[in-house]
């Protein structure tokens, strides 16, 4: 790992996600000090209270009282603390958007935001839990790093990473289990680069978090069952974005779909859209998510059947894809 | 007017109702918010049942009575007491929490008949029963609005700023309810976070302030009377000291019960609890009433 740390493999199979990320944390915590982890009444939920029970002095409970969090929070980072916290991701971004731009974000300092229970995956609390439009808020504000990690794995090495990295980082992770896309931990995790899941030359798929098992799936049914060759990029990290892998995906494949647990409205594919608009070269482009509504209510994984960002809702976008027309431009290969 | 033994006795018999379909509802679902569900249970049935001027036939009339569950977690307890009174299918509760129904954890004022507003989010019930009293004193009309809160939710600084302004604004046509019954998720108020003196801030902040048992509705009856009484310009907050999970004894006043599963085994131990409880609810009746 980078800085030359060690760290005890996690066995991402046996525990949920949020139970990985507070074994990291507690990991974390026990070789650097300076590490503290404020919740807002849901130390249980988010498991960030297996911190608290390991080091109770560097741990505050602020109850339910988020913007107090985050604005406290900023403080500590200030006075050279390294404050973790973690609330659900509604109520880790929007609930606290102010003081996420004020406090954490033009200030720039060194808070790590570790939302759980992000997108859909809190599905049957309605729409006051469903985190569906916290990328749009995160992304758009400077300074912090944004990612949605695809399982226990990955979420271990995003954690660490965001405790490597100096400034502010935004970590969605998602209520109970996921789905395992990797083996273990190293596959060569890097902030701001797109793991490639699949390789593949006639469309790419883009996801992140919990549509990237449900891409890879769907990759896999339709190299049997059409004969297509479809690459899956996991995009973990939404800001910095990789652009050199979209703009090689568009090079490549000139066809893309987007899957997110997310509006498509300023998330990830927003994201991508951006890199292709400015990138000019013609290419077939959807974006799969919450279309600009709010979501049902249901467990996670009707809900992303709903959505269409489950396999079938991803291999019938692809095979749809596949039909769409788009104009090539004439200098196509000169550019490439 | 005080209630009679007859009133008091028969909405211990709701009560015990809906807390049973309460406990159905839950089974059914397989988990639900039952904890803070039948701490609650009591002020949802008196409001629904002697005092809310509501019109099931017309669910939005403009001139009803407004009520805000402002601890919106507390949806499988408002759910069967709004299907009972009428407002909803009652086949809508074996489908609670299941994918695509129109009842969630939180009830959704767009899909729910007879809510008024979509809550979930602690610390919003006050600002909008605010909004909705105002909205009473501007268009000259006289109805009420009842809100309730949990006392964790009180941790929002945003219930404080509603506070400051109701006082300040004189918005005595608002009628407040903490649900004091001591526990948030994480544990004990006082220790996650200490709301004592509580009665004391509501006071500093500009209200008059009904201590009461709030899980004993002839006590409910006599405080929410009191602030429909009220000619003074002070806004009422009605502190209702009550136990979560009441009426089902392996849980109460346990914070680990604030969101759990009802198999089987719990579900028949909760329905004898339940029993238990009702019987002891109508004696109390019986011996206190007039
Ligand atoms: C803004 C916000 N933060 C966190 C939560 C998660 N949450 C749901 S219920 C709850 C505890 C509520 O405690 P209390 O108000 O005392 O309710 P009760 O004990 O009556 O159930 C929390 C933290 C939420 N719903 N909204």
């Amino acid at each position: 790992m980078a800085g030359g740390l060690t760290y005890t493999a996690v066995d991402s199979t046996a525990l949920s996600t949020a139970e990985v990320y507070g074994k990291t944390l507690v990991e974390l915590g026990e070789q650097h000090p300076e590490i503290v982890a404020l919740t807002a009444d849901l130390g249980k939920s988010t498991k960030i209270g297996t911190f608290g029970e390991r080091f109770p002095e560097r741990f505050f409970n602020v109850g339910i009282a988020e913007q107090n969090m985050v604005g406290m929070a900023a403080g500590m980072a200030k006075a050279g603390l390294v404050p973790f916290l973690s609330s659900f991701s509604q109520f880790a971004s929007w609930r606290v958007a102010d003081q996420l731009h004020t406090d954490i974000c033009y200030q720039n300092v060194n808070a790590k935001i570790i939302a759980t229970h992000g997108g859909t995956s809190f599905g049957q609390a309605g729409s006051t839990h469903h985190a569906i439009v916290d990328f749009a808020l995160v992304r758009s504000l400077p300074n912090i790093t944004l990612i949605c990690p695809a399982d226990g794995y990955e979420t271990a090495n995003a954690v660490r990473v965001a405790y490597e990295t100096p400034g502010p980082f935004y970590i969605r992770i998602n209520r109970g289990f996921d789905r395992v896309v990797y083996e273990n931990e190293d596959y060569g995790f890097a902030l701001g680069k797109a793991v490639e899941m699949r390789p593949g030359t006639d469309i790419t798929v883009i996801a992140c978090g919990s549509c990237v098992f449900q891409a890879i799936s769907a990759a896999d049914f339709l190299k049997n069952a059409d004969g297509l060759s479809v690459r899956v990029l996991n995009i973990h990290t939404l800001k910095p974005i990789d652009k050199e892998a979209i703009q090689k995906a568009i090079t490549d494949t000139r066809r893309i779909i987007v899957a997110e647990d997310h509006s498509v409205i300023g998330g990830l594919g927003a994201a991508v859209a951006e890199v292709i608009a400015e990138y000019g070269k013609g290419c077939a482009f959807k974006r799969l998510g919450v279309q600009d509504s709010f979501a049902p209510i249901g467990l996670h994984e009707d809900i992303m059947s709903i959505l269409g960002i489950d396999s079938n809702g991803i291999a019938e976008a692809v095979r749809a894809a596949m039909k769409m027309d788009f104009e090539l431009d004439d200098d196509w290969d000169d550019e490439v | 007017m005080a209630l009679t033994k007859q009133e008091w006795l028969a909405l211990e018999d709701k009560a015990y109702q809906m807390r049973r379909l309460l406990l159905d509802t839950c089974h059914w679902a397989g988990s639900g918010h039952i904890g803070g569900g039948n701490s609650v249970m009591d002020m949802l049935v008196i409001l629904y049942h002697r005092y809310l001027n509501i019109k099931v036939e017309d669910p939005a009339w403009a001139d009803r009575d407004r009520f805000i569950l402002s601890k919106g977690h507390a949806g499988i307890a408002y759910a069967p007491v709004l299907v009972d009174k009428g407002f909803n299918d009652p086949e809508q509760l074996k489908t609670f929490n299941l994918t695509n129904s129109k009842m969630g954890i939180h009830l959704d004022s767009n899909k729910v008949v007879g809510v008024d507003a979509s809550t979930g989010s602690l610390g919003h019930g006050l600002s909008i029963a605010l909004g909705t009293g105002l909205a009473a004193r501007v268009q000259g009309k006289n109805y009420k609005t009842y809100c309730i809160m949990g006392d964790g939710e009180l941790d929002e600084g945003s219930n404080w700023e509603a506070a400051m302004a109701m006082a300040h604004f004189k918005v005595t046509n608002v009628i407040s309810f903490v649900d004091r019954n001591h526990n948030m998720i994480d544990g004990n108020t006082e220790e996650i976070m200490a709301l004592e003196p509580l009665a004391d801030k509501w006071t500093a902040f500009g209200f008059e302030v009904k201590v009461i048992d709030g899980n004993n509705i002839s006590q409910l009856a006599d405080a929410i009377d009191f602030a429909l009484a009220n000619t003074g310009d002070k806004p009422v907050m009605i502190i209702a000291d009550t136990v979560k999970g009441e009426g089902i004894d392996f849980i109460e006043g346990d914070y680990r019960w604030h969101y759990g599963a009802m198999a089987e085994e719990n579900y028949e131990k909760s329905k004898e609890s339940l029993a238990r409880h009702y019987e002891a609810r109508k004696a109390r009746a019986e011996k206190e009433g007039k």
